[in-house]
């Protein structure tokens, strides 16, 4: 766990063709500053797993106006604001997997928690389960989903202690502690780092152990 | 019967009117969230908002707007006493592991079978979001559809099967529309209710069979 002085040096060494989680419910929890220094370092051909696609011109939607994701992995990437997602996906120059909300949350939970595969009821006799495989359980029918592993998480987050303990504020917390635990490697911004022993170990949400880099904003 | 057809604020205080007492109860995006409004305060029921929370208040103003607490539809709003906050994974297992009694939905077309298309048009210059649709479909407990009876083209919503893309198959207990309340059941169709129209009319309209409760 290192402590970053800057959004810069938080995202060095992120490589092209990198698989990125994105925290954030629209602009709720997302990693900002940390999209902006990854714009800066110039990776490229990457897949971005998110639960949106970007709202506005500013932190995901400027990292697809540059033209740096190949691929999109989300819920809901249409909105009133999602502007540069659409003109790029009616071009024809971005690819999109659209993932139920619940089954891209849990298919990032089972990559974090070692789990190879689980079946979900979730979007069964959908289009969004064609050519998956099924099975009956109980008289129910699920469709069998695969983990989302990351090279890569930017999470945006409330505060974090020296050791990498993490809190997060209201309904910003969204995907940010099933993402953390999904990526090799996990960058969290937070608004404030404080000392070891701050923070009350029974509020921690993300233990430090799945944090890798965290930077004050 | 009443005799005209409802306003969307009649709509949304009917289904209201059958949420039961301190039902766990997350409202979609667009028209279901008007029932908030219709809900007493006494009635004990507490929102779900998938992005994670239980027990959301109503819209934030002025300086209780928070870009960290915001609902579904990205909208700023406020905490009650008792509420708590989640992630997105436990937020989602809420649902699929039956926990939430009712969910309102807005929806493209409902069938007879209670198949619900809400997601997708399938135009082929549409960009499709389907969000939280598919698993709140089918993890809650009853599932409620607000919508109108009949598209803009005149054609009903009510189908004997859905011709666009599925949310969810067979999950749908029961549709409030403007015109009349239809109850889904394994036996059919019945019409519970019915405003500014008539249950002949409503056969004459549709074409699933239709019983009269």
């Amino acid at each position: 766990m290192r402590i970053c002085e800057s959004a810069a040096e938080a995202v060095e060494g992120i490589e092209d063709g990198s698989t990125v989680l994105i925290g954030g419910f629209g602009m709720a929890g997302m990693p900002v500053e940390l999209i902006d220094a990854l714009i800066e370092q110039g990776a490229t051909d990457l897949t971005v797993v998110s639960n949106n696609a970007g709202n506005g011109d500013t932190g995901l939607a400027a990292l697809l106006a540059k033209g740096r994701v190949r691929k999109m992995v989300c819920s809901f990437p249409r909105q009133h604001d999602s502007w540069v997602f659409d003109g790029l996906y009616r071009e024809g120059r971005i690819e999109l997997e659209l993932v139920p909300q619940g089954n891209l949350g849990e298919r990032m939970r089972a990559a974090g928690a070692g789990i190879g595969a689980f079946f979900s009821p979730t979007g069964v006799g959908t289009p969004l389960a064609e050519g998956k495989e099924t099975r009956e359980i109980d008289g129910r029918t699920y469709v069998l989903e695969l983990p989302i592993k990351g090279d890569v998480a930017l999470v945006g987050a409330h505060r974090a202690d020296r050791m990498g303990n993490v809190v997060y504020r209201k309904t910003a917390r969204n995907f940010g502690p099933v993402m953390a635990t999904a990526a090799t490697t996990t960058i969290v911004q937070v608004r404030e780092v404080v000392e070891i022993g701050d923070l009350d170990p029974e509020q921690v949400v993300t233990p430090s152990i799945y944090v890798d880099r965290v930077v004050a904003v | 019967m009443s005799s005209a057809a409802l306003t969307k604020d009649e709509m949304a205080a009917r289904v209201a009117r059958d949420i039961p007492y301190g039902a766990y109860v997350n409202l979609g995006i667009g028209q279901p969230t008007l029932v908030a409004d219709h809900l007493d305060a006494d009635a004990g029921v507490v929102l779900h908002t998938e992005n994670g929370m239980l027990n959301m208040g109503r819209a934030a103003v002025g300086d209780e707007v928070d870009p960290d607490l915001t609902n579904a539809g990205k909208q700023p709003v406020t905490e009650l006493p008792g509420s708590s906050y989640f992630d997105s994974a436990e937020s989602f297992a809420m649902m699929r592991g039956g926990h939430l009694d009712v969910c309102v939905l807005g929806a493209f077309q409902v069938s007879a079978g209670g198949d619900i298309a809400n997601w997708h048009t399938g135009a082929p210059d549409a960009i499709p979001a389907v969000g939280g649709a598919m698993d709140l479909a089918i993890g809650a407990k009853q599932v409620f559809v607000m919508m109108t009876l009949f598209a803009k083209d005149g054609s009903p919503k009510l189908v004997p099967s859905c011709t666009y893309p599925l949310t969810g198959v067979g999950c749908v207990a029961r549709v409030y529309t403007e015109v009349a309340v239809f109850d889904l059941t394994p036996d059919g169709v019945v019409v519970l209710d019915t405003f500014g129209t008539t249950y002949d009319e409503l056969a004459e309209r549709l074409d699933v069979p239709l019983t009269q409760g």
